[in-house]
């Protein structure tokens, strides 16, 4: 017993690292007080500074359900079809060669490296009134910008590297064999995907999706573009609370802005507790854990 | 069931993984293909496989094209290099999943599932390891899941890519061993995949040796080794002495030693003899015929020791074995003087340019020579 503690004792660092460690540590914690936790806070601070009625009010107001409303439906549609697309794209670029795969891998970028309000600008110009495809859509009695049609595409385009990023660098380290493995003992194309590919992908996939759905609820430039800002038919959650706050409606705006914040933080919780829970089976899948 | 392989080619860009290869599997044999990385011998399982398929060529199973039934419908087991293990599925779920793979119609029950597993874990000696993980278990106990998992579907081919090269040597020996066993016990058609011509030697019924993507020899263990057919063969399996041979007033020979005269009427200038380190003799004796020799280091590996001799009269190193004891009876140290001579060699015609026509030539032109009094090698 003695001997191990001598031994702690003996790695313990001495007096001036201990106090540069905790200089760090304090450090590190409070720029993040100071930068993230108290914005936070103020957010939470200003909704229910009128009390809890006010700010259920605030929310229950028409417009402010038919933005909850719009957003659930907005990622509702985009963050299933971007599951599927990521995945796509993930196989056919882990999996295969093909000429312009280089240049797949980079379009699939192309939607963090450009600016949101230029995203939402090339929908208006193709499908805008003015656009490119925009009289003949007229013609046929199809509304895409300033509609619902708008703000799914350009929450889609948005948020589409979130699931194939995750999973690309994941399926080139695993490799294909265990895919061959399965088409040798007989597995047909359907089987092998659901039984081999998709359970060693299921936790890259499933924080694709988190990010995937965070960032289509949470979009505000590309989406602000094409909305063309029609009170409880085309603002989602941001927009409203864009709207709110320039019509000085402060406890309106800050009450929906601490939904979203909620759902932020509901995102945030769901992760830390899956890393919490399935930790060791999440190290297992990671490359070289086998 | 003779699998027969004709005419196989498979480029990849740039280069020619298989180049014409024609072979025939006979239904129960055990076949080495061995050869060095890049000599074709992993892209030939794989078309066997059914997870790649070759540019040209055919391969029929008792005449039924082989190429166009499904890697599903082959009868074939395959055990990967580095097994490939469902890692997120049990021992027990790794060796059933071809099972549970297949069609309703002729799915075998759930009961007579689990039953199968047990048997086969039973069989390669994995016993109640079934709930395991791969993670779980060491490199020799995946492999025999994977040989398990590939033996469940019932092949009547069990193809193994490298099934030793991740293990330690120790564990290598024992499963060699064993799995040799296992095929004698089970009947199989057994095609394995390696690069160690030791483990080749000793494992196969026959082997076919694999360069730059074409065959260069297929035989018994024991025909590879003892008449080599072409200069690759001579150098890849086993150690070997390379010594460079001159034609000279129709004789044939290396400094001052003649091997025999000219068997080639002139045609070939320059030829070069392969001896392996045991088919040298030395002598103490200097009356003895040979060439002079010093001896230069002795390394006693065990019952064998490795002489390593300089012979100044063709200014080269040659390695030479020779059993422990006849070192001690000798009484051989570095720096003696010895008399030293080659009992048996194969001798090619050298020919700088690689052509196809000129590797007819000197296979061809092969000698395979014994020195006289020493029992003649017959084909």
């Amino acid at each position: 017993m003695s001997a191990v503690s001598r031994n702690t004792a003996l790695r313990r660092p001495r007096w001036p690292r201990r106090i540069g460690h905790a200089l760090l540590i304090l450090a590190t914690i409070a720029l993040l007080t100071l930068f993230l936790l108290v914005p936070l806070a103020a957010v939470f601070v200003e909704a229910l500074r009128t009390g809890v009625t006010a700010f259920l009010a605030a929310i229950e107001q028409p417009e402010g359900l038919a933005a909850i409303r719009l957003t659930l439906l907005v990622a509702a549609i985009s963050v299933p079809l971007n599951v599927v697309f990521g995945v796509a794209a993930a196989w056919a670029i882990a999996r295969f060669e093909f000429p312009g795969k280089a240049w797949l891998g980079a379009f699939i970028d192309l939607p963090f490296s450009v600016s949101p309000v230029i995203s939402g600008l090339l929908y208006v110009l193709l499908f805008g009134a003015q656009g490119w495809f925009g009289p003949w859509l007229d013609e046929h009695g199809v509304k895409i910008v300033f509609a619902v049609p708008g703000l799914v595409l350009a929450t889609i385009f948005i948020t589409l590297p979130f699931v194939a990023r995750e999973l690309i660098p994941l399926m080139q380290a695993q490799g294909s064999d265990e895919e061959e493995a399965a088409r040798v003992l007989g597995a047909g194309g359907w089987q092998m995907f659901f039984r081999v590919t998709l359970p060693n992908i299921r936790w890259a996939l499933l924080y694709g999706v988190l990010l995937c759905n965070a960032r289509a609820m949470g979009e505000f430039g590309a989406v602000s573009v094409v909305s063309g800002h029609i009170r409880g038919l085309t603002t989602t959650m941001p927009l409203e609370v864009e709207m709110r706050y320039n019509e000085y409606d402060v406890v309106g705006a800050f009450a929906m802005a601490s939904l979203l914040a909620l759902l932020a933080l509901l995102t945030l919780a769901i992760k830390t507790l899956l890393e919490w829970r399935y930790g060791d089976e999440i190290a297992a899948h990671a490359p070289g854990g086998h | 069931m003779t699998l027969e392989l004709s005419h196989l080619s498979r480029r990849f860009t740039g280069f020619a993984a298989l180049d014409d290869v024609s072979l025939d599997i006979a239904p129960g044999e055990f076949v080495a293909l061995l050869g060095p990385s890049g000599s074709g011998k992993t892209t030939l399982l794989r078309i066997l496989a059914g997870l790649d398929y070759p540019d040209s060529g055919t391969a029929r199973l008792d005449g039924d094209d082989f190429l166009a039934t499904q890697a599903r419908e082959r009868k074939v087991g395959l055990v990967f290099q580095h097994y490939a293990l469902f890692r997120h599925l049990t021992v027990a779920e790794n060796v059933a999943f071809g099972l549970r793979v297949r069609p309703r119609r002729s799915r075998p029950s759930r009961a007579d599932i689990a039953g199968r597993v047990e048997q086969l874990l039973k069989r390669v000696q994995l016993e109640g390891l079934g709930s395991r993980y791969p993670s779980q278990l060491s490199g020799g106990q995946r492999q025999r899941v994977a040989l398990a998992r590939a033996l469940a579907v019932e092949p009547d081919l069990l193809l193994l890519d490298e099934p030793f090269g991740a293990l330690d040597a120790q564990v290598r020996v024992t499963l060699r061993r064993w799995l040799r066993e296992l095929h004698e016990e089970l009947g199989l058609t057994t095609v394995f995949v390696t690069h160690d011509q030791e483990e080749a030697l000793e494992l196969a019924d026959r082997i076919v040796v694999m360069n730059r993507g074409r065959i260069e020899q297929v035989g018994s263990p024991e025909a590879v080794y003892r008449q080599p057919l072409t200069p690759f063969v001579c150098e890849f399996i086993g150690k070997v002495n390379r010594i460079p041979l001159t034609c000279l007033d129709g004789d044939l020979r290396a400094g001052d030693w003649v091997l025999e005269s000219d068997p080639w009427q002139r045609r070939h200038a320059h030829a070069v003899a392969y001896v392996r380190p045991e088919h040298l003799s030395v002598s103490t004796d200097a009356q003895q015929p040979g060439w002079q020799a010093r001896l230069r280091h002795i390394y006693l590996a065990g019952s064998v020791a490795h002489l390593e001799l300089h012979v100044a009269a063709i200014d080269q190193l040659l390695e030479l074995d020779l059993a422990g004891e006849d070192v001690a009876r000798l009484g051989l140290q570095a720096g003696a003087e010895l008399r030293v001579l080659p009992r048996s060699a194969v001798v090619f015609p050298l020919n700088a340019a690689e052509r196809a026509e000129d590797r007819m030539a000197i296979v061809a032109d092969r000698r395979v020579w014994s020195a006289a009094g020493e029992a003649a090698v017959t084909p």
